[in-house]
């Protein structure tokens, strides 16, 4: 069962620019090969968790004050990003910023920075295998790419490292209800087929929870709730917080929504 | 026509020389938005350097030339880790203020090594480098400058287009924090600039020294004439550094030919003025790119 445990956060707390915490006390257990979703509302500290991981809280004056982060059993809390990168920790940042000047391969091509000089025409091919669309637009700058192509490139260029644990940062903001249909396909496969784990913070809880193993629910700098997708897809509180469908299936009252105001400063 | 040709070669191989040298700065500007005020000194530096070599410890040229090329490159690696790095993640004037710091420790340094008079190399270069076609004779410095700035214009435009570091220092240049997320070591990308600027500042002062003599203030000086190169060019376009080194060289030329000598400083500036009103960009520099 501990073999199981790719990462481990034991109880980590985040402070910003020394004063302002952001993550009060998370824990969180990731199972090799598992899709694990990490869901909350804005400001509940996603983000900030994935930057812990993936060590790229220091460029923005961040530090992981208490606690630990164990990958593959070895501490790697504040580590430099050129060091967990290497060990095989992607982050797929939020807005997925492009590197505008680049051609869509030269993007994916930058992809390759953490893992030395082995060749990459084959992973090129795969990211083309999953992502066709950018075979077709692989001379275009990415400057003048639309936000689905965006969105296929930041994940491509993440798997360009081949990483062993992805961290797909809302890969479904702003995009289409097709087009996060399609991503969330891509990325499914991807954890089926490269064996790749992947954590996934998202607002569009309904999609991750369909395609999560796993699930936590964060709010406030805390986890408050964790189980199976499947149960979390079921559990009431989280139909109606996070899924917006009240417990009766009827759309909610004004009055409805006061308490769920008031339930949710208990959580 | 015999003086405009004469003049036009002249420009082209003075302007591969500025080329070279904008390249240097444009190097740094893109990666970390550092704007190089001691860029004249490295020119300097780069002259002095092969100096030492080829006068006081007498090697083969060949040889000065080599340990000049990996001299120069450690001494950037060394600038940016000695005087750079603490400074990384501070606001951006005070990388600025450094580099007016910078300039003004090694112009110090190199007067109180070298005095402030005019050095000159031995004569090197063979005279068959020469070319003589009728009327139009070019002398053997203008035709290696234009080799050397061939050969290294196009090394580094080959780099930063195909090579995986040539597009891991595009990425930094382009959006830092992504290229960190994937593992650009940014750092590195940062020394590396700094390494390469060094290098090709070195080469064209080494040539300018061939041309004009070494002196200190003469190759400081020469080196803000970068200024209005690159802000022709665009600041962060390293195509546009070479069409405005060009572009200068060209002018400078051909005022001195035509109109006065003591024009041919003003006129770059002047044209530089106009461009801008039009492009204020610069003739390549990079717009935003917004999406539609």
């Amino acid at each position: 069962m501990k073999d199981d445990i790719l990462l481990q956060l034991n109880n980590i707390s985040v402070v910003y620019a020394d004063v302002i915490q952001i993550l009060k006390g998370v824990s969180l257990a990731i199972r090799k090969k598992q899709i694990v979703s990490l869901l909350g509302s804005n400001g509940a500290g996603k983000t900030t968790t994935l930057r812990a991981v993936s060590g790229l809280l220091k460029p923005e004056n961040g530090k992981v004050t208490e606690g630990t982060i164990e990958y593959e059993g070895r501490p790697i809390q504040n580590a430099a990003p050129e060091t967990i990168t290497r060990l095989g920790i992607i982050q797929v940042l939020e807005g997925r910023p492009p590197f505008e000047h680049l051609t869509v391969e030269e993007n994916l091509r930058v992809g390759t920075a953490a893992r030395g000089t082995r060749s990459y025409k084959e992973d090129l091919d795969l990211v083309y295998h999953y992502f066709p669309r950018l075979l077709e637009r692989r001379k275009a700058l990415a400057g003048y790419c639309s936000g689905g192509e965006l969105q296929m490139i930041a994940i491509g260029r993440a798997l360009m490292a081949r990483p062993k644990l992805l961290l797909l940062d809302e890969p479904s903001l702003g995009l289409a209800p097709l087009l996060v249909k399609e991503i969330f396909q891509i990325v499914k496969r991807i954890n089926e087929e490269q064996g790749t784990t992947i954590i996934l913070v998202e607002q569009n809880a309904n999609m991750a929870l369909q395609i999560a193993h796993y699930g936590y629910v964060m709010e406030n700098g805390k986890i408050v709730m964790e189980g199976e997708a499947s149960d979390l897809r079921e559990n009431p509180d989280v139909k109606e917080f996070y899924l917006g469908i009240a417990a009766s299936g009827a759309l909610k009252t004004y009055k409805d929504v006061k308490a769920y105001k008031r339930r949710k400063r208990w959580l | 026509m015999e003086f405009f040709a004469q003049l036009f070669i002249n420009g082209l191989s003075i302007g591969f020389l500025y080329a070279l040298s904008a390249l240097g700065f444009v190097m740094i500007f893109k990666s970390s938005s550092v704007l190089n005020f001691a860029h004249g000194e490295l020119l300097a530096l780069g002259a002095f350097f092969f100096l030492i070599l080829s006068v006081w410890a007498k090697l083969p040229i060949v040889l000065c030339f080599l340990v000049t090329l990996v001299g120069c490159f450690a001494l950037g690696f060394i600038i940016e880790r000695l005087f750079l790095r603490p400074l990384i993640g501070e606001a951006l004037i005070e990388v600025i203020m450094l580099t007016v710091g910078l300039s003004a420790m090694f112009k110090g340094l190199m007067l109180l090594i070298f005095g402030g008079n005019l050095h000159n190399y031995p004569d090197f270069l063979p005279e068959a480098l020469s070319i003589q076609w009728g009327a139009i004779s070019v002398p053997s410095v203008y035709v290696s400058s234009f080799i050397i700035g061939l050969i290294f214009l196009g090394v580094f435009g080959f780099f930063f287009k195909y090579s995986s570091h040539g597009i891991y220092m595009r990425s930094v240049a382009d959006h830092q924090p992504a290229a960190l997320s994937l593992g650009v070591n940014v750092r590195r990308v940062f020394a590396l600039s700094w390494a390469i600027a060094a290098v090709v500042c070195a080469m064209s002062g080494i040539v300018l020294g061939i041309i004009n003599g070494i002196n200190v203030h003469q190759l400081s000086t020469m080196g803000l004439k970068v200024f209005p190169v690159v802000i022709l060019g665009g600041l962060d376009s390293i195509g546009g550094a070479i069409l405005g080194g060009i572009i200068i060289g060209l002018l400078e030329n051909f005022t001195g030919g035509y109109i006065s000598t003591s024009l041919r400083e003003v006129v770059p500036y002047i044209v530089l003025v106009l461009i801008l009103l039009v492009k204020p960009y610069g003739l390549f520099g990079s717009e935003e790119i917004e999406r539609v």
